[in-house]
């Protein structure tokens, strides 16, 4: 073959110590390194259009085999607010102490599955991926902001069943309804930082999906989903430590801002206070440390 | 002759690289509760008693490659070939050692980043994407990928599911996807042995083109003609260490020696590659398969 003429001849590794200097006066770069973090936001900026992609994707693929298709996108959110409306509004009779408590439920729920879905995906996101960790190189803070932004898109879905719901229930559309975006802004800074958190806690220890579910219920039950935090924080026989957990509670302010923007009979008087201080400053804070908790570790996603 | 390697620009350098797996529940308690307490409660100290297997996939292997060299990478199964690429491709941390590149090197294969419920179309665009294309990159040769793939040469394949396809289609797909782009250094996991046999040929050229824009390719494959064909050096690991390095002619007639078949055994084409249709989305079970179309090699 005419190939082994041109052949180099066999370059035995020169001793040890040479291969990096060797390495070092050439101008390579370590291979899998962790970029800087100015360097790892723009690779992750780069990269927006597969978050983006990869988000829509994830969602699509979700009903394609059922006959009814997307319409699952909204008819899913839409039962599962009938059981709940069916469990505490009927049986339990909950909803004698609220106004419009239809509108108020769904709100509730619909906003609370954003961010338990967002959690719960993002624990997955890189143990669920590891296919996807070890073949292509990409910022792995794309896995979770990327499922963060499929459970966004879910959720315009949701919101979409949910003004139905509300002008159905007579809930009249009023200017506020335009503070659900910052809401939802707000909302999905704070999911993806969880999220990003989880995910580097779940690739290291698999183990916390399966601890997650208790986790977020209990997280559920005490976020007033189906009932008003605002009528338990009245109650005088609760210690004001218990009452400024449940007020200060992220999924609680989230809920209730949400509340707040689109159902006329639920006043200011019923948020918990300084509510958008405290939306932010979780936002701010979950969205910042979570990012620089996840970059941390970045280049032992995929090991093991 | 060529000159020795002090005149050569090195792209990828192995220093003494080192590669382990840790394997949970293994060992002793398989799984059983005791075992996983243990593990948890006693940690750093003794990982091997709690039932965590280490795998030492690659041992102090050290190479150095050059700008413009083609190197095969070859070894019975399991003696961490696609484990040592994918460390180079920095997918895979190191245990002990370093390897520096030039440059970000890439593993040819989307695979695991393309779903089967989407339409071949999509999966183009997620592919490319997920490879660092931009959108207008992808657009300009979206119809190169298409026709390359010969998907729609049997009619309006690309806007059905990829689920429909036959795994002889998917995979070429795949590979077209992959093949889009060009790299400074390429990685590929036995990629030639896709689909049928004109788009074998198809895919070797393809290989060739994309072995003269990139600086330097590796190869891992069982196929010892196409590793003939492309390569003029090759690395030969064994049970993770580096058995020889060395030109092609030298290295494979020691390695048919020690695998004892005098003659190449791998002419036929391969049979179509049947893992996609085990695996319908790697992105969900997790598979360390870089590309599907290995289950489908003889070796």
């Amino acid at each position: 073959m005419s190939q082994v003429l041109h052949t180099p001849p066999p370059t035995r590794a020169p001793a040890d110590d040479d291969l990096a200097a060797l390495a070092a006066r050439h101008g390579l770069s370590v291979s899998g390194a962790r970029p800087t973090l100015p360097e790892y936001v723009r690779q992750l900026w780069a990269r927006r259009h597969f978050i983006g992609a990869f988000a829509t994707a994830k969602l699509t693929a979700q009903y394609s085999q059922a006959k009814l298709g997307q319409v699952w996108q909204v008819m899913t959110p839409l039962l599962n607010a009938a059981v709940y409306y069916f469990i505490f509004g009927v049986l339990l009779g909950t909803k004698h102490n609220v106004p419009d408590y239809v509108p108020f439920l769904v709100t509730g729920v619909f906003i609370w599955t954003f961010t338990q879905s967002s959690i719960m995906a993002g624990t997955r996101a890189i143990s669920g991926n590891l296919g996807l960790v070890r073949a292509l190189h990409f910022p792995r803070a794309a896995l979770p902001i990327s499922f963060a932004l499929q459970q966004l898109q879910q959720l315009l879905f949701s919101m979409a069943a949910l003004v139905v719901i509300l002008l159905c229930f007579g809930v009249p559309v009023s200017v506020s309804w335009v503070l659900a975006v910052p809401a939802l802004v707000l909302q999905f800074t704070f999911n993806a930082g969880v999220s990003m958190v989880m995910a580097r806690m779940g690739a290291k220890t698999p183990d916390i999906a399966q601890l997650m579910p208790f986790v977020l219920r209990t997280w559920m039950y005490v976020s007033g989903v189906m009932w008003s935090i605002d009528k338990l924080a009245d109650k005088d026989d609760l210690p004001h430590v218990v009452t400024v957990l449940l007020e200060i509670n992220p999924a609680a302010v989230y809920i209730d801002l949400m509340r707040f923007a689109l159902i006329d009979s639920f006043h200011a008087s019923q948020l918990p206070p300084h509510v958008w201080a405290a939306a932010i400053g979780w936002a701010l804070a979950a969205g910042i440390g979570g990012f620089i908790y996840f970059w941390k570790a970045e280049e032992t996603y995929g090991r093991g | 002759m060529a000159e020795r390697s002090e005149e050569k620009v090195p792209t990828v350098v192995a220093d003494r690289v080192d590669i382990v797996y840790r394997v949970n529940g293994t060992g002793a308690g398989r799984g059983s509760a005791t075992a996983a307490l243990n593990r948890i409660l006693r940690r750093k100290q003794a990982e091997k008693a709690a039932g965590v297997r280490k795998v030492h996939a690659v041992k102090k292997v050290s190479f150095v490659a050059h700008k413009g060299e083609a190197i095969g990478l070859i070894g019975t199964n399991g003696s961490g070939k696609s484990t040592l690429l994918k460390a180079v491709a920095g997918l895979l941390p190191v245990e002990n050692g370093r390897i520096y590149t030039d440059g970000q090197p890439s593993l040819l294969g989307v695979n695991a980043a393309l779903m089967n419920d989407l339409t071949g179309e999509r999966n183009v665009f997620l592919g490319g994407l997920a490879m660092g294309m931009s959108r207008e990159q992808i657009k300009e040769r979206y119809q190169d990928i298409v026709d390359f793939s010969g998907i729609n040469e049997k009619g309006d394949f690309i806007t059905l599911p990829m689920r429909t396809y036959s795994s002889g289609m998917a995979a070429r797909l795949r590979f077209s996807i992959a093949a889009a782009k060009d790299h400074d250094v390429l990685l590929i996991d036995e990629a030639l042995a896709t689909g049928d046999r004109s788009f074998q040929k198809r895919s070797e050229a393809r290989i060739r083109e994309l072995r003269q824009h990139a600086g330097t390719v590796f190869l891992v494959s069982h196929n010892n003609k196409s590793i003939r064909d492309t390569c003029e050096r090759v690395l030969w690991l064994e049970r993770g260490e580096l058995r020889m390095d060395g030109p092609t002619e030298d290295v494979m007639k020691e390695y048919e020696a020690f695998t004892g078949d005098k003659k190449p055994a791998a002419k036929k084409p391969a049979p179509k590659a049947d893992a996609t249709k085990a695996k319908p989305d790697a992105t969900k079970t997790g598979t360390t398969q870089p590309d599907a179309v290995k289950a489908g090699l003889p070796s």
